[in-house]
Order: structure tokens, then sequence, then C-alpha cells
């Protein structure tokens, strides 16, 4: 939607379509991305990678590459040895190689760095370093990974006889059982959600530069989460961490993808460290495919139960996690499978339970990444495909179905089966609102019409209930680091304000809507505050950007800190009017004496006072300037209803999707503009993930999906003109009634495509298929012959 | 990104320039067109030339014009150029129908059609159009010119009959009256290599077909044509019935293999259903032509 | 080698290799850091830039083929501190999030516009779909262009100078 100019310039508060302030330096080219970043004297990283999925290192000959004259250093596992830092701790409490030591146990795992004067001669020298390898077999199928005779990865985990990570429940299996037992229907469906990678448009990079005189180290990375690294390091590499700062520039793009500590980026470190300057090390692309933290990689049995006339009564699934060869995901601690447990979805049920499984497979490790709320998108891909299969199984419209079994508004907030507490929502509203928008009714009278003619459209819906903004710190933790996020305000003689936000930007649009945020407490222009995130030395502490947390919790901390700026302005209000401060209202941007309107202060009045001669009272020392960690008593529930339109032509199997509605509620929403524009983004995914994106392997390990030519990214011409609508259900915990929404129309719109792509293949007997749905995949379960789409074709 | 070994370049001032340097610069060299082919298996250390010629300059073989009872198509003509070209989508619509779909518009805007031909990967689409119009392909060397069908260009994945210090600077299409002709590409998204493509063209002598021509690409057929259907397709009646049975021989002389883009069973079936699509619209443009060309 | 390539309208003359991207040429050579590079294998279109008057991906050409030809990138489209139209237009709609596909969806954008006033959406997507955004969902970018497309028509009709 474009504002028009009246929307722009009717005070309606802060909130509303702002342009961004960001844009300023990007529309010029003028952004700071980490390549852009040149150090006098830097050098240049590069990374050679195992070739195979799983070997034992037989030798290592490095002296050709050291030969090189623009060669300044190559270092190898041994060397990082001798440093401790050949492994370091992963975000899920595991191990991971820096540089392999023993063995490889990917294809594409870091072996060795070489560090040049330049970018292409580090890369020449790569090719003089010589690896010798003894193959191993390796486990590419996850089905295959407990076999008794699979190979064992982790032999460097002291004991370690197989390939299990770990087992985890939720939910209450004697009771689901029991529910199970006495439903009229109970119909099970095998689902995969195939592994998949955020491929931000920039790669993942760091910049590292070790001053050995005054131990002072400065990395910049393309990190959502800067606070995070800086103590990573400093529990990682022993180094103080007050003389390490970690600098975020310009980012483009995360989704997930720029959470976790790569191996090169100790690399860099190390390099620098080794050589006395500046190292840069910029992954290409099929590094950033094959080894960087990929997405999803579920296999799931699921089981929904259910009365004949439709009344939804159970769900259970047993989930088998493919971890890759190190467990990295980026997930609170007691929550291995990330919030799977949010499976039962939108719906009134009567028990619900699930089991997972982690295994480690010979492929890349991560698992949390792309958008994935931590594991929501696997569980909400689940649940609208049972509800799908039951209506097929049921034969009722699924439109219907799910009419009959959403929760009802007066149920909020509601305790799921599995222990969530859904804070707000009106969910038939939004479906309803969607099938308007969709003209439901008519698209299955037009589809019924193609039908007889031969012509096959499907009509697919979703409806997602996402749990966003980890997370109170008694339960979430990433690392033992709990995930409150600090903001601090400060406010200049002249009236012009600074935030220091810990949350991190890549594309978000956080410059603009955090300042929206604080010119609404505070009665200013967004124009004046300035928004400043990325740099650790200069912003208070949080766990930075991923799981739709920005505006639940460091969102939630701008808006507190701005409040107790107000107060503190308050007071000295009260002593510039020479009043009591409870004789103050705070109205139309000022403290002002209640009864007495033309007696009053503006922040900005305020905020010279205070720093000037004025004789302060208890409570404001000098400025009013504050700051606040926001610890989050819950998360927020955003949701939305989404209806996809499909056109499949059975005889190639290729699918368009012709139109797609989306109706999100993120509650209240700071900046509408921004808002559609993430849910635009998000779309995409959705038909990416369900039509052409996936990282197969095969049985060898070797991957299938190492660059732009295999692994597949929708363009403008797959995706449709997105139809969007908005319910607004505030989230009564949140300071200002928002909840997160920057990955829900990622975690929403993959069902609503495959959802419409069965639907369309419905006269042909095909129930379900897995993603990506491409013509291949479509056709060849038109045939009864579904494709197993995670490893390669046979 | 990745990026390429080191290699000399030499910049071509004319086609006996580009020559002259091909056979300075030995077996090693290559041609350096609009690189859209050459420089991504550079990048990726693929190919390792010792030396590149760039003949990018050289508009003298940039052109696409009607010559006698041909059209003539410079070497190095941008896709892009194809594309927009007037005379080409009149005469052969198939030249459209496969252009549009091959790449994206800013890579047709730097390829060459001597560039894609010459590179002769088996999912080539061009190769399958010109293998269905007969092209001949016109390839210079010091010594002279010579001609090679199309049909016999290609000798396998990769492999031209291009001998070292030679151009392929033209391919030529003879045109005749009565004919219609269409491409059909099934790609898992814009811009992929094709599962399967196919491309027909046919000339009709009322409700007859005089002659047909059935290009095939990334289903490993023979010259990248489907020489069977062809002859079953001559002097059989231009109906569905025949269109049909065409992609069932079609289908059944290809040796498509299993890959990422599909089953091997799936891309013989997409060459029967392709080929019979290509036929139906290639006939509906050639009755549709009246007197108008393929 | 010694090569002189013209860059929004300035002659630059440098010894390089070879084998050097053009890409490179302009982000590590000439410090014009606004095109950028996302892939391994000429699909992504993050490097577009215009090579004598035709959009291009930069880092599928060399700086050694460039020679002698003109280069226009992201920068050469704001003119005399005027932003170009389809600058405004990205701005004004939200045609950027992260902004790493911009330039080159903008140089995209101002080609299109330059040779078809009045592109369709159906157009606009065709133009660009050879450039990927992980960010919009595209559509933001297509009414970015519309924008553009408008504003240049009412600045044509109400004879009002259009930056060029």
């Amino acid at each position: 939607m474009t504002a028009t100019a009246e929307e722009k310039t009717v005070h309606n508060g802060a909130y509303g379509p702002v342009r961004r302030k960001e844009d300023a330096r990007f529309i010029r080219g003028q952004g700071t991305y980490l390549d852009d970043i040149q150090l006098p004297g830097m050098l240049h990283g590069a990374i050679l990678r195992s070739p195979l999925a799983h070997a034992r290192i037989t030798s290592i000959d490095t002296s050709a590459a050291e030969a090189h004259p623009k060669v300044r250093a190559v270092i190898t596992g041994r060397t990082l040895e001798g440093l401790k830092l050949a492994w370091m701790p992963t975000l899920s409490h595991d191990v991971q190689a820096v540089l392999a030591t023993d063995k490889v146990r990917f294809q594409g795992q870091e072996v060795a760095f070489v560090v040049a004067e330049d970018r292409y001669s580090a890369r020449d020298a790569l090719e003089l370093i010589n690896v010798t390898y003894e193959e191993l077999p390796a486990v590419a199928d996850a089905t295959r990974a407990l076999d008794p005779d699979a190979p064992v990865i982790r032999d460097d985990i002291e004991g370690k006889t197989n390939n299990h990570i770990f087992d985890w429940e939720a939910g209450d299996k004697a009771a689901t059982d029991a529910v199970f037992a006495s439903a009229d229907v109970v119909v099970a469906q095998d689902i995969l959600y195939p592994r998949s990678h955020p491929a931000p448009l920039e790669t993942c990079g760091s910049i590292a530069d070790f001053n050995k005189v005054t131990g002072q180290l400065n990395v910049w990375t393309t990190t959502q989460a800067p606070h995070a690294h800086r103590t990573v390091y400093a529990l990682v590499a022993g180094l103080p961490e007050h003389k390490i700062r970690i600098v975020s520039p310009d980012i483009g793009g995360g989704f997930g993808n720029k959470v976790g500590v790569y191996p090169g980026y100790v690399c860099a470190v190390v390099g620098s460290i080794v050589t006395g300057k500046p190292v840069k090390w910029m992954e290409d692309r099929s590094e950033n495919l094959m080894s960087t933290a990929f997405a999803r990689d579920y296999h799931m049995h699921g089981e929904i139960a259910a009365t004949r006339d439709g009344k939804i009564l159970g769900l259970r699934v047993k989930v088998l996690a493919d971890h890759g060869a190190f467990n990295g995901t980026a997930q609170p601690t007691k929550f291995p499978a990330g919030f799977f447990h949010i499976f039962t979805g939108s719906y009134d049920l009567q028990a619900a339970h699930c089991e997972v499984t982690g295994v480690y497979t010979n492929k890349a490790p991560g698992g949390v990444a792309y958008a994935c709320s931590f594991r929501i998108t696997e569980a909400v891909y689940l649940v609208e495909r049972m509800v799908d299969v039951l209506a097929r199984e049921l034969d009722m419209d699924p439109g219907e179905l799910r009419m009959r079994n959403l929760l009802r508004p007066e149920q909020f907030p509601y305790t799921t089966k599995t222990g969530w507490e859904y804070d707000s929502g009106d969910y038939p509203r939004a479906l309803r609102l969607a099938m308007d928008l969709a003209g439901y009714d008519d698209l299955r009278k037009e589809q019924a019409e193609r039908r007889e003619r031969g012509e096959y459209m499907g009509i697919g819906i979703s409806f997602f209930t996402e749990g966003v903004g980890a997370g109170p710190r008694k339960h979430m933790d990433i690392l033992g680091l709990g995930m409150a996020d600090g903001a601090d305000l400060r406010v200049h003689p002249t009236g012009k304000a600074v935030l220091g936000v810990s949350c991190q930007t890549q594309g978000q649009g956080h410059e603009t809507t955090f300042a929206q945020i604080v010119a609404q407490e505070l009665g200013m222009s967004p124009d004046d505050i300035e928004v400043v995130h990325g740099d650790t030395d200069r912003t208070p502490f949080g766990l930075g950007t991923y799981g739709s947390r920005s505006t639940p919790v460091s969102g939630a901390a701008a808006a507190v800190v701005a409040r107790k700026v107000r107060e503190r302005a308050r007071i000295v209000a009260s002593a510039m009017l020479e009043v009591s401060p409870d004789d103050l209202e705070w109205a139309e941007g000022k403290w002002r004496v209640r009864g007495d309107p033309d007696k009053g202060h503006t922040i900005a009045e305020i905020a010279m006072a205070s720093h000037g001669a004025l004789e302060l009272p208890e409570g404001v020392e000098g400025h009013i300037d504050a700051e606040a960690v926001y610890n989050p008593p819950n998360l927020t529930y955003p949701f939305g209803a989404y209806i996809a339109v499909v056109d499949v032509d059975p005889g190639t199997g290729a699918v368009k999707v012709r139109r797609f509605v989306a109706v999100d509620d993120c509650g209240v929403r700071i900046n509408p503009m921004i808002v559609e524009g993430q849910v635009h983004g998000g779309l995409a995914d959705g038909v990416g993930m369900a039509l052409m994106q996936a990282i197969a392997f095969d049985t060898d390990g070797n991957c299938l999906g190492g660059s732009f030519m295999d692994y597949l990214l929708p363009t403008s011409m797959e995706c449709p003109s997105w139809e969007l609508g908005q319910t607004v259900t505030p989230s009564p915990h949140h300071p200002i009634g928002a909840k997160g929404v920057g990955e829900s129309a990622t975690v929403g719109s993959p069902a609503a495509i495959v959802n419409a792509v069965m639907d369309a293949l419905k006269p042909f007997g095909v129930r379900h298929a897995d993603m990506p749905l491409t013509p291949a995949a479509v056709w060849s379960a038109i045939q009864g012959r579904p494709l197993r789409t995670d490893m390669a074709f046979t | 990104m990745q990026v390429p070994a080191h290699f000399e370049y030499e910049r071509a001032t004319s086609v006996d320039h580009a020559l002259a340097l091909l056979r300075r610069s030995g077996p090693e060299a290559r041609v350096l067109a609009g690189g859209h082919s050459l420089i991504p298996m550079m990048k990726l250390r693929l190919a390792q030339p010792e030396a590149l010629i760039d003949v990018a300059d050289l508009d003298e073989l940039r052109y696409i014009r009607v010559d006698g009872d041909e059209l003539a198509i410079g070497a190095l003509t941008r896709h892009a150029d194809l594309l927009d070209s007037a005379v080409a989508g009149e005469h052969f619509a198939i030249l459209h129908d496969a252009e549009r779909v091959i790449a994206d518009p800013i890579v047709r805007n730097r390829g060459t059609i001597g560039g894609s031909l010459c590179q002769a990967d088996p999912s080539e689409d061009l190769s399958a159009a010109f293998a269905a119009l007969r092209a001949t392909m016109v390839i210079r060397g010091e010594p002279g010119t010579r001609t090679v069908p199309v049909r016999e260009f290609h000798t396998g994945p990769y492999e031209t009959v291009i001998e070292p210090g030679e151009l392929l600077t033209e391919i030529r299409i003879p045109i005749r009256p009565g004919g219609g002709s269409a491409y059909e590409k099934v790609e898992r998204r814009v811009g992929d290599w094709p599962v399967t493509a196919a491309g027909a063209a046919l000339w009709l002598d009322g409700e007859t077909i005089s002659d047909a021509g059935i290009g095939l690409t990334a289903v490993g057929a023979e010259h990248f044509a489907a020489a069977e259907a062809e002859e079953f397709l001559r002097g059989a009646p231009a109906s569905e019935a025949s269109f049909a049975r065409a992609g069932e021989i079609a289908a059944e002389h290809c040796n498509p293999v299993t890959d990422q883009r599909g089953p091997a069973d799936y891309k013989r079936h997409l060459a029967g259903e392709l080929t019979t699509r290509a036929l139906r619209r290639a006939a509906a443009r050639a009755r549709g032509a009246s007197g108008g060309n393929a | 080698m010694q090569i002189t390539v013209n860059v929004n309208g300035t002659d630059y003359a440098r010894d390089v290799e070879p084998r050097l991207l053009l890409i490179h040429f302009l982000r590590d050579e000439l410090g014009l850091t606004g095109s950028h590079w996302g892939c391994d294998t000429s699909n992504c279109g993050a490097c577009v830039v215009w090579l004598d008057e035709t959009p291009v991906k930069s880092c599928t050409v060399l700086a050694a083929s460039a020679a002698g030809h003109r280069v226009r990138t992201v920068e050469g489209l704001e003119v005399g501190g005027e932003l170009d139209p389809v600058q405004q237009g990205f701005h004004e709609c939200h045609g950027l999030q992260c902004g790493f596909c911009t330039p080159g969806m903008m140089l995209t954008a101002r080609w299109l516009l330059d040779h078809n006033p009045d592109p369709t959406p159906e157009q606009i997507r065709e133009a660009i779909s050879g450039q990927i955004c992980r960010c919009t969902g595209y559509e933001n970018i297509v009414r970015s262009v519309r924008w553009a497309a408008e504003h240049e028509a009412a600045a044509q009709e109400s004879g009002q100078e259009v930056p060029a």
C-alpha cells in the first residue's frame, strides 16, 4: 500500500506508513555491507573445503601454498589445536570443528584457511594445498542414521557409538493415545519438510582485526546477534570480553543464516592474530549453501483423530530431525526441538503429543534458520497439512473444517495441550476475511466448472499461530544467556534523541520503526530520533534479531525505556512548572498542568532544562536519559489466514500460483507499510519452498544444492501480486500491544500452496506429495509414484 | 564469489584478426563472445583456457537479415537481439518462443547465439530450435569457409566440429513458404535449464504435412533431433492423432538421464508431450500464416 | 594489462589482471561498492550494471572486455544531486528492505523505463526476472517502478524537467 499524502501528514501519532530513514543510503548504493569495508593493510582469507562427506584426513601438505608469493599464512586444524581453537561450542551445547583435525564429516567442511594479499591469490592458493583422504561410508539419509550398522559420525565424542543426539517429547502421551483409541476417524500421513537454506542475497563474512599491543579485537561480521558473538568469542578464545568489539555493518539479508559463529569467522580472528593484520573472510555462494546454517530437514509422521462430523480431537506426531554433522541449531537451551510443540496449531484439541528424535548425518550443521521461528514453520506445515488430509478423508471442505475447529476469541488466553499460552486472537474473523477477499465460494464454483473441462485448479488454506519474541529468561536462554533485551535512550540538550538497541536489522527497517516507537511515547518526530544498533561498544546487551523477536522484545524495551524517560521528564517538568508531578498530565506531546493546558513543556524543552541550572528534585540527575532491560513475560502470538489459488498442468506437472490472499494479525502495527513488506517477502518464501527449493543429497553425501543453478529461488515471475488483509488483536502483555511479524508469512505460506496443489490433484487421487512440488514431483505424484525430495532422484 | 585462474587476453579487431590470434595462441585458447557460457565455467575452474580471444566487439558478426532464400544470423547476435528481431520472428516463431525462455533478460543482453551453440550444452535450447529448422552452420578458418548442417555440428556433450583456429561466423536457415513453428519447454523455474524442451517446424500442403522438423533438448536425442518422428510425419495428415503418435515416437527414441530436474521416465514422457504440443502450435501457425513461413 | 573504462562518465585507467571480473574492478579497484555480488553462477543479478546502455551481469564480464566501453552503476543514477525518479519510487513505495539487490533492480528499471515508459506490471516482472530479491517478494519493486513511470509521465505532461 502506498500512503496518500493525507495519510502522511495527518497526525496519527508516530505510527503509520512512515517512509524509511535507512533508504537514503541504500538507494544511492551507499550502504556499507561487509565486503564494502576495506581496512589499511587488510588481507584476504579463503577456506579449503572437503570434497567428501565422510573421510579420515591422512595428510595435509601446505608447503606449496605457503610458498606462493602472495600468501601470508596457512592455518590448519593442527595450528588451531595448539591454540585450543580447533573445536568450538555450538549454540546447542555440542561442539563443531573449526578446521578438521581427524575427519571430515560433511561435504564442504572446513579443512584449511589461507591468508593472502588479495582475494584472487587466496583462491589460487587453495589449489596448492594437498590433502589426502581415506574415504569412509557416509550417512546422508536421516532415516538410516540410526541403523545398527550406520557409520558413527561423531567419534570425537567420548563413548559415542551411534548417531543419536536427543529424544524429546511434549504433551500428554496417555491422554492422546486414549483420544486416538476412541476416535471415529484416524488418519496418518508421512510429511517431509525438506532441507532448505535461507540464502540471503549477501553471503556471510567477517573482518577480524586483532591488535597485539592493546589486546583489542575488533570484528566486523554479518551477524544478527552481535552481543552474542562477543560473548562467544570471550568464552571460546579466552579473550577478555571488554576488549572485544563486534560491529554489524549493513546486512544484506539474514533470515537466520547470520546468527551463529561460523568457522570462517574464527579463522579470520586467528589469521589476524597470526599475521598482525586485519583479515577479511567473505564466503562465496557455494560455501554459503553447503556449509552454513540450513533450515528444516524434519521427517514427520503425523496422525490426526476426529469425529465423523469434523471435530478434531487430537494430534500426534513423531519427528526424525536431521541435524547434520554437528548440532548447531540456534535455539533456547531447554528446547532441542525448538518450539515444534506448537504443532497443535490454531485449534481446540482434547489431546496432543509429539516425540522428536534428533540424529547426526554427514551433512552441514544447523537446522534452525530461515524464518524458522524455532521450528514453528515445521509445526505449522505439519498441522495444516494434516487438517487438509483429514478434510479429504471426511470429504469436507477444508475451509469449513477449519472454521469448525478454530479457537474462539472467548477462549483466550488459551493454554494449549503442550503448554503454550496464546495471548490473544480472533481466528474465525481472520479466516472469514481471507475467504471473503479470495471470493472462496466463487473459486469453488470455478474449480468445479474447470474440472468438467479437464482443467485443474486448486485452492489451499493455511491458518497459522506462531509464538514469537523469545523469551522469558527463566525459560529461555541460548548458551546460558537469557533472552531479555536491553535498550538505552539518551536525550541531548537540544532535544534530539539516540536510542541504542541490541537487536540487529537486516532489512526490517528498525532505524525507522524503533524511532517511531520512541516518537510515539515522547511526542517527537521520528526524524529526531537516531537508532543505533549493531556495534557492541555503543549498544546495550541483547541476543539479537531472529525468530521475529525484535518488535516483541527489543520493541518492548524501546517503549519501556521511552516511558522511563518520559517519567523522568515529568519530574523535571514539575520543577520547571513548580507543581507536583501528580498535577501533570501527558497530552499532545507535552507534560502540562491538569486544568491549565497552556502551561506545559515538550520533551525537548525538558531535556534542555535538565542539563541546565534548574534545581532538580529527587529522582533525576542532570539529564532524563534511561536504560531498560525487557524480560518478556511470554511470547506473543501473531496469526493469520492464507489462501492460495494454483493452476496445475497435469501433462507436465507445472504449477502456477495464480493468486495468494494473506490476512495477518500481528497486533498493533507500528508501520503498516513495513509490515506488509515483511509479509510480501515471506509469501515469496512459501512459493520457493513449496515449488522449487530443497537441498538434496545423494547416498554418498554429495550436496546437490550447492549453487543457485541447483538451489532455485523464486523470481518475480513465480510470485503473484500478493493480496493482503489484516485484523488487529493487540497482545495484552506487550507494552504497545504489538506482536512480531517478520516470519509469519514464511511460516504460514508453504502449507497454503501445497494444500492448493493437492486440492488440484484430488481427481487423480493424490492425497499428499512432498515439497518441493517441482513439475517432476507433481507429475510423478499423479502417476502414483511420489518422489522422495530430500535425496537424489533415482 | 569464485574467480577464474590466470589466462592471457587478446582483443580481436576483426574476424581475420581473431583467426590469426587463435592460430598464434594454439589449441588451449578459447573464443570469448558474450562470456555467459564460458566465464561461469572458468570461475568454477571447470574450464581453464590459457588464453582468451575476445571477439565481443566484432559488430561485423552481429546481424539478422534475409539473404536470398535464407535467414542469416551472425554468430555474435545477442539472444536479446534475436528475441527482438521482427524479421526472425516473422519467419521462424520457434526462435522467439525459444529465446523467450532462454536464461533471463539480463543474460540475454550479453550472451550470444554463437556462444551458446559452441558451448554445446546437452540442454541448450537453441540447439533444438535450430535442429528443428535444419539450419546450417558457417565456420571460418584461415584457409577459408566451410558449412556444416546443424545436425552434424555437435559431436557430444560440450563438443562441436569446430577445430582450433576456427570461428563460427553465421547460422543460416532456409526460408520456405507454408510453414509454422513453435517451441515448448518445461523448466523448474524461469531461467533454469530445460527439464525437457521440444521444438517443431511443419510445412503443410493443404492438410497434409509435406515436411517436419523436430528438435529435442535435454533428453539425449541424437543430434538434438527426433528423426524417426519426422519421418512418420512426412505425408501424414496434420491431425491431433498424427501429433500424438509423433510424440510417442520421439519419446521412444531419446535417451533421458535422471537428475534433480527429474527422473528419466518423466523426461521421456515430456519429450512426447512437448513434441505433441509443439506440433499442434506449429500447425496452427502454419495454417494461420497461409502463405507465410515457419 | 592496462585498461581504460569509462564509468559514470569518467575514464578510469588501471593496470589489471586479464581475469579480473568487472564487478571486482568496480568495487575493489574503483571503490564503487554500490554494485554487489551474491552468487557464483550468474543467477542472482546483484551485480547488474549497464555496459554501453544495456544491463548486464558484471560478475560474468571481464574488466578487460569493458575496456573502451561505458559502464553505468547505481552511483551514476543520481544526477547533480537529484535522485532519479526510479530511486524516488523505490523510496516512496518501500521497494527495498535490506537494499542488497536494489542497485541492480533500479538500473534495470531505469533501462526499462527508457525503452518502455508505461510498462505493465507483467512487463516489469519480466524485466527483473533475472534478479533475485529475498526480502520484498517483488510486489513493492513493481509498484516502485510504476510510481516512477507515472511520475515521469506526469512531469512530461506538465512540461517539467525530469532528471535524466
